[in-house]
């Protein structure tokens, strides 16, 4: 009964965010100030992360490679396969709930704690359009930020094969070798799902919670947990539906 | 001015407030007071209508809560400031830029309008000097100033106040205090705050409803509340030696 009311308040919670909404000059600059915070402000972490991951990938992908009879390009064919499957959409928003997700919990909460949210409540502003709606909006340029993470998880790889010694034509024919559109497709199908669910969930137990400044530290927590295993099942269930 | 009637709320069966009727009038400051938990903010927030109250009505200037829907609910409260207790201020925004938010979000005024109608608001709690400092820049008592300012922007005919002094020293608590009396006379507004802060009751209490333990106890002035028999209300007025001492002068 008590997850049946969470979802319950959930959905509700969505649906208010876009009901009485602010002035579109005000709602524009909360908008672009998301975009700041959530998207450009991530591109660093999530470039560092897929560089030296897809450089991993590659060479566990060699390891496993090492019969003489196996073409060197297939290193570059199970990196690319890897990053545009799963890496980039899957993990990455993984890593992105506990950055992104965690400072969106930690700044509603903390507006809840202090009395910021009832303050917009008095004043007759909507508090979920004011916090909730920008950040929906923002977390539309999401796809942006995957794919950044797909280039440098693949030049990763290209990097750590080089100093391998694999050939460098091998691994990009490899790169090249049948590629298949629909998987791109999949993935960022897979990453505007991923990118509703890190702005929404997040923001819901920011909005709810209840307490003091400790609560804040742990509805931060609970919702990275939350994110990570709601990112998971949609996952598997999108992944069911689109490539089985 | 605001009346309420037989007004009951209670949470997870729980009752909190029981049955209370009494009116606050206009270009008074009139203080709800009580000991911690008696109610006093849940009857501030069943009147700000952050709280639906399970029975009885509100009537702001003869409007009934009961007849209002959501959008005039939405006006009411657009006539309504709130200087919350801890001053609820927006950390990412300077001072200015706090005061110009009401305006900002719920006016059709434009950028030179509502950037003067601020910076009036500013000086009337007297922080110009200060109007471009964020609120973790100022102190305690300049931030209830400009949660003040803030308040009184849109030209409120309804002011709540929760515990407008808390924190602060018992100077600069009644400079607030004071500042929220001379506002509510010169704007003739209905102003209504929470307190449990002997220093106001005595100083701007002109209507005061003593609650215990979610039941109106106690109604009057700041006069009478020295010179009551209420027992409950001597036991909370009296609680301090140094106001024992002072009862025995008067």
């Amino acid at each position: 009964m008590f997850y049946l009311s969470d979802i319950g308040r959930y959905f509700i919670m969505i649906k208010m965010s876009f009901f009485k909404p602010s002035k579109w000059k005000i709602q524009r600059k909360l908008i672009f100030k998301e975009i700041n915070d959530l998207i450009i402000e991530s591109i660093p972490i999530v470039a560092i992360l897929s560089f030296f991951i897809g450089g991993v990938v590659a060479i566990q992908t060699a390891l496993n490679l090492s019969s003489p009879f196996l073409s060197k390009s297939l290193i570059g064919f199970a990196t690319r396969q890897s990053v545009i499957l799963e890496f980039a959409p899957t993990f990455m928003s993984i890593i992105m709930a506990g950055k992104v997700g965690s400072y969106i919990t930690s700044s509603i909460g903390t507006m809840r704690v202090t009395e910021q949210i009832d303050a917009l409540e008095v004043m007759g502003i909507n508090p979920l359009n004011y916090l909730v709606f920008p950040k929906i909006i923002a977390l539309l340029f999401y796809p942006f930020v995957i794919t950044v993470a797909m280039f440098i998880a693949i030049f990763g790889g290209f990097v750590a094969m080089s100093f391998a010694g694999v050939p460098s034509e091998a691994f990009i024919s490899g790169i090249q070798m049948d590629f298949d559109p629909y998987h791109v497709s999949y993935a960022y199908i897979k990453t505007v799902l991923f990118a509703f669910i890190l702005a929404t969930v997040p923001s819901y137990h920011g909005y709810y919670m209840k307490g003091g400044a400790l609560e804040v530290g742990k509805a931060s927590t609970l919702s990275f947990v939350w994110t990570s295993i709601i990112i998971i099942i949609v996952n598997f269930v999108i992944t069911q539906l689109l490539l089985s | 001015m605001i009346e309420i009637k037989n007004i009951e709320k209670s949470f997870d069966g729980i009752s909190i407030i029981k049955d209370i009727s009494t009116s606050f009038e206009k270009g008074k400051t009139n203080l709800i007071i009580g000991q911690s938990g008696s109610g006093k903010t849940v009857l501030l927030k069943c009147l700000l209508g952050l709280h639906e109250p399970d029975s009885g009505q509100i009537i702001y200037d003869g409007v009934s809560n009961q007849n209002m829907n959501e959008s005039e609910r939405t006006l009411l409260r657009r006539q309504m400031g709130m200087v919350f207790q801890g001053s609820a201020l927006f950390d990412s925004m300077s001072v200015i830029e706090n005061v110009m938010f009401p305006l900002d979000m719920l006016s059709e005024l434009n950028e030179d309008e509502i950037r003067e109608k601020a910076i009036k608001a500013i000086d009337r709690v007297e922080l110009t000097k200060a109007i471009d400092k964020l609120p973790s820049e100022i102190s305690g008592g300049m931030q209830k100033r400009v949660a003040i300012a803030r308040a009184i922007v849109m030209n409120p005919k309804y002011l709540f106040c929760d515990e407008p002094n808390s924190g602060l020293d018992p100077k600069t608590a009644i400079v607030i205090d004071k500042l929220i009396q001379e506002i509510t006379k010169e704007f003739n507004i209905t102003t209504i705050i929470n307190s449990h802060d002997m220093n106001s009751v005595i100083e701007i209490g002109e209507k005061i409803v003593f609650l215990v333990s979610g039941e109106k106890n106690w109604e009057g002035t700041n006069k009478e509340i020295l010179k009551t028999n209420n027992q409950s209300v001597t036991d909370f007025v009296y609680s301090s030696e140094l106001l024992k001492k002072v009862k025995k002068h008067i």
